[in-house]
């Protein structure tokens, strides 16, 4: 059985290649048919789906293998003295259960954006650049070593900005491109110094070697030096996902992602790619567990601090692509702290949730914005519901299961974090996690109840979108239902994912009890404010100025930016450009000035005598005669007379 | 009786080659130049070199001298008793070509070990016995030799006739 | 023949360092060029006498009785050489004079800066 299971899993490196070879094919053959292109690139990504079904199935299969032994497959790749990377392909039920959830949110994505991105010039351009997407993440996912990570890693950093800046004619989608690439570029520099570290430590950058010599040598201060050395090494590693999964304070770039298309905001900066970081750390949780705990503190507390941070802006904005971007932002600090809190299972199953709902809400909000005739202030939207049944319906269920009602699938991932803290003991970022949990609620449920209830707008002429964009909906929202089931007993995620000892823990639903009501809480005070009108949302806004215009503005953290890059680093450019003028080319201009002002003066004995030149080396052969004939020490042991015999 | 002739004749070629280099008049300097040539053939012959000293003053004192006078004559303008002055630097000259004869004449003494022979040799130097040798071991050289001096002549023909005004 | 006097190799060495340095100091101090060719033809004897003063009163083993006058040939070769030197020297210096006028040293320092 497991033999047959391993020739299976020794195809997986199927999946990433399917949409490559569709993205060759488009770029290089098919670029001129909208049709053709399209169809290859959905071909290429369903046929992923479905080879990542049959591993997934394969995975739960083979049961307790797998747990313990991976399906590697490595293929030398770079072999110098010194530095040897392979490229291969790891399937365990983590990156089993990745390459589901970015199969299938891809496919739904694609199939979507045959509507969403109908009659547009660069159609087959944007077929492309999905089916790169896909290639470069699925890649990422079964890379077996940081190198081979890092390289995809950075692909979908690329395709992340060819995909924000896709409308490139529009200024706003250049600079937001510009904008996310080297944000995200200050993390990998991090992740890039940690790799290093790594390798010149461990000598190896494979992940299972790199977990089996953490684990034989923890103790051997020889080998890693000492322990400090070791957190060093995952705070550096930790800066790749500060950068590319939005945490504080790099996570200024994802709202502004937002100028991309709405599937690419669905699939890249909801679902799958922003959720990398969170996987890199998943991946690299030995690191982190051999760190001091101080690591995992700090990455609990970044985390929570993101969720409670972006969540609160959430409240104040009235962009339905900006309300999500934060929510997204949100959601990845909860995965972050539940990583930080040491439960990879939790993290993880929140990862797969949160994918599910998140691109079912953004590909709702992307029916509405199509709808709407790309508009995208919620204030101008009201009354959706009875006009786009569908997308409400989905878009609703979304919410719920963002908002932790059961038994939606943000309930028991939501729920699973929140337990795992407390009982983890970390009280505080429980008691954040429980209020951002409020916060979330109370913010979706104010956008669905603005965009979809309420008073119809009449210069609006919705309609419900068409089948191409409802069919992945639903798919998706019925993910968002019953996606959360498999953490059940009988169906024993957290057996397949999880690290160090496994221990089963059981639903604890007091705590469940407590973070349902905290939701339903969030959900019927934004009924009572957007619906019933009991609380004047402007009295309350007029009330606490200061703080609305603070969660208006971001925390103006943008701003900041700004003013340190206007101030701090143009300063120093300006302190750097004069030393580059004046000290480094006054150095270069110096010597040239020297060798010329020499020359000048030197040219004077080049007389044009022939006399005087004979008179100088005569002068000159008679000087050395006498010091080879004469001198002392060591240049007479040249003396050419010693071979006559000697002088002396 | 040789060591007499020695004397007389090295004294009478250094004197010769001071007065080459110190008279006023080009054309006394070619003469003594002649005279001094002629001193050194005689060394020659003292040398046992018979064959070159017949050299000598076939190439030296005759040919060179000859043809130093020619050239004399094509290019003297001016007073012909003020052709041949010294120039400004002609102390510093002096004193460097004396402190290479004093380090020259330092080694010359001071080496002790000459290898010298302890009766010189005294056969060989005629013709014979230099043609022998001439055409045998040094005949590529020879054969070189003779070629330069070829490329030599059709060159001053070439230089001293100039570019061919016609044209 | 005149054997059996007594004059040494560094008598002859010094008259040959003698005769060179006084040409030296004619290539040193003379204006006219062809005197300072002559100085050099002055030289170029001062060596000769040195080769074959060599050759007579120095013995080497390496050598051979073979090649016993291979200072003679060597004196040989610098007098031929010193004969194309004069020749082409010549011809240089009446090529100059036609074009400049002049035969003097300090007067041919077209070759500088």
């Amino acid at each position: 059985m497991f033999k047959e299971m391993h020739d299976l899993f020794q195809w997986a490196w199927l999946i990433p290649f399917l949409p490559f070879l569709s993205f060759l094919i488009i770029a290089f053959v098919t670029k001129r048919s909208k049709r053709l292109s399209s169809t290859i690139s959905i071909l290429a990504i369903l046929s992923s789906l479905s080879l990542a079904v049959a591993i997934g199935l394969g995975v739960i299969q083979s049961g307790e293998k797998i747990v313990e032994h991976p399906a590697i497959v490595n293929v030398n790749w770079l072999n110098i003295v010194g530095l040897q990377i392979d490229f291969g392909t790891i399937v365990d039920p983590l990156s089993a259960m990745m390459l589901f959830v970015v199969t299938l949110v891809a496919s739904m994505v694609q199939i979507y954006s045959l509507g969403y991105m109908h009659g547009d010039e660069g159609f087959s351009r944007y077929y492309a650049y999905q089916s790169l997407f896909a290639s470069s993440m699925l890649g990422m996912v079964l890379a077996t070593n940081l190198l081979q990570l890092f390289i995809f890693w950075e692909l979908v950093g690329l395709c992340s900005y060819l995909l924000i800046g896709f409308w490139f004619f529009k200024v706003s989608a250049r600079e937001a491109a510009k904008k996310a690439f080297i944000t995200t570029r200050v993390g990998d520099f991090g992740l890039l110094l940690g790799m290093l570290f790594l390798y010149v430590k461990f000598g190896t950058l494979d992940f299972v070697a790199l977990s089996a010599a953490m684990n034989t040598n923890i103790q051997d201060v020889a080998v890693i030096g000492t322990a400090g050395y070791v957190t060093v090494m995952a705070f550096l590693v930790f800066m790749g996902p500060v950068g590319k999964s939005g945490q504080f304070p790099l996570h200024v770039w994802l709202p502004d992602a937002m100028e991309g298309p709405t599937p690419v905001s669905a699939l890249i900066h909801a679902a799958t790619m922003v959720v990398a970081g969170v996987y890199l750390v998943a991946r690299m949780f030995f690191l982190f567990d051999h760190a001091d705990p101080m690591a995992l503190q700090f990455i609990a507390g970044l985390g929570a601090f993101t969720a409670i941070f972006a969540a609160s802006i959430a409240i104040a904005q009235d962009d339905i692509k900006r309300i999500l971007a934060y929510s997204t932002l949100s959601q990845l600090g909860y995965m972050m702290f539940a990583l930080g809190v040491g439960s990879l299972t939790a993290s993880m199953f929140h990862l797969m949730t949160h994918a599910f709902f998140k691109a079912l809400m953004f590909l709702g909000a992307g029916s509405v914005i199509y709808a709407m005739h790309h508009k995208q202030d919620i204030w101008e939207m009201g009354g959706l519901w009875k006009k786009m049944p569908i997308t409400g319906t989905t878009f609703f269920i979304g919410v719920l299961a963002i908002s932790g009602v059961p038994p939606f699938a943000g309930f028991w991932s939501k729920d699973e974090i929140l337990a795992h803290a407390l009982h983890n003991g970390h009280p505080i970022i429980y008691g954040v996690g429980l209020f951002t949990a409020f916060l979330t609620a109370f913010y979706m449920s104010r956008l669905f109840f603005v965009v979809f209830m309420g008073p119809e707008k009449k210069e609006n002429h919705p309609h419900e979108s068409p089948w191409s964009m409802t069919i992945p909906l639903m798919i998706l929202a019925f993910f968002s239902v019953f996606g959360g089931f498999v953490a059940l007993p009988e169906h024993n995620f957290a057996f397949f994912i999880h690290y160090g000892t496994f221990h089963h823990e059981p639903i604890a639903w007091g705590l469940a009890g407590i973070s349902v009501v905290a939701g339903l809480l969030g959900i019927g005070l934004a009924y009572a404010t957007y619906i019933k009108k009991a609380i004047s949302a402007e009295k309350v806004a007029a009330q606490y100025s200061g703080i609305y215009k603070l969660l208006k503005n971001k925390y103006y953290v943008d701003e900041l930016y700004l003013w340190l890059i206007h101030h701090i680093m143009d300063g120093l450019a300006k302190i750097l450009y004069w030393f580059d003028i004046y000290i480094v080319d006054g150095v270069v201009n110096g010597l040239a000035l020297i060798t010329r002002g020499s020359g000048r003066v030197l040219r004077r004995t080049n007389t044009g005598q022939l006399q005087t030149y004979a008179m100088v080396f005569f002068f000159a052969v008679v000087i050395i005669f006498m010091v080879f004939a004469f001198g002392e020490g060591q240049l007479s042991a040249l003396n050419p007379l010693a071979t006559l015999g000697g002088v002396k | 009786m040789g060591t007499i002739v020695f004397f007389i004749f090295a004294i009478l070629s250094i004197a010769a080659a001071w007065m080459v280099v110190t008279s006023k008049n080009i054309v006394h300097s070619a003469l003594y130049l002649a005279l001094s040539f002629s001193g050194v053939a005689v060394l020659y012959i003292l040398m046992n070199a018979d064959f070159l000293a017949a050299v000598q003053l076939l190439i030296y004192t005759a040919a060179v001298s000859l043809m130093v006078i020619f050239a004399v004559m094509l290019t003297l303008r001016g007073d012909i008793c003020e052709s041949n002055t010294e120039n400004k630097s002609w102390f510093a000259g002096a004193l460097v070509s004396g402190l290479l004869f004093v380090v020259i004449g330092l080694v010359v003494f001071t080496n002790a070990d000459w290898r010298v022979l302890a009766a010189p040799w005294t056969s060989g130097g005629s013709a014979e016995d230099f043609s022998l040798l001439l055409l045998t071991r040094y005949m590529i050289p020879f054969e070189a030799a003779a070629v330069l001096l070829t490329v030599a002549l059709v060159g001053a023909v070439i230089l001293a006739k100039g570019v061919n005004e016609s044209k | 023949m005149i054997g059996n006097f007594s004059v040494g190799l560094s008598t002859y060495l010094l008259v040959g360092a003698m005769l060179f340095c006084i040409g030296l100091y004619g290539v040193f101090a003379k204006r006219n060029i062809i005197a300072v060719l002559m100085s050099i033809e002055l030289m170029l004897n001062a060596v000769n006498i040195n080769f074959i003063a060599f050759n007579r009163f120095i013995w080497n083993e390496k050598i051979g009785v073979n090649y016993l006058l291979t200072g003679h040939v060597a004196a040989l070769f610098v007098i031929v050489v010193a004969a194309a030197e004069v020749a082409v020297g010549l011809a240089l210096i009446i090529t100059i004079y036609r074009n400049r006028q002049s035969t003097d040293v300090d007067d041919l320092n077209w070759l500088k800066w």
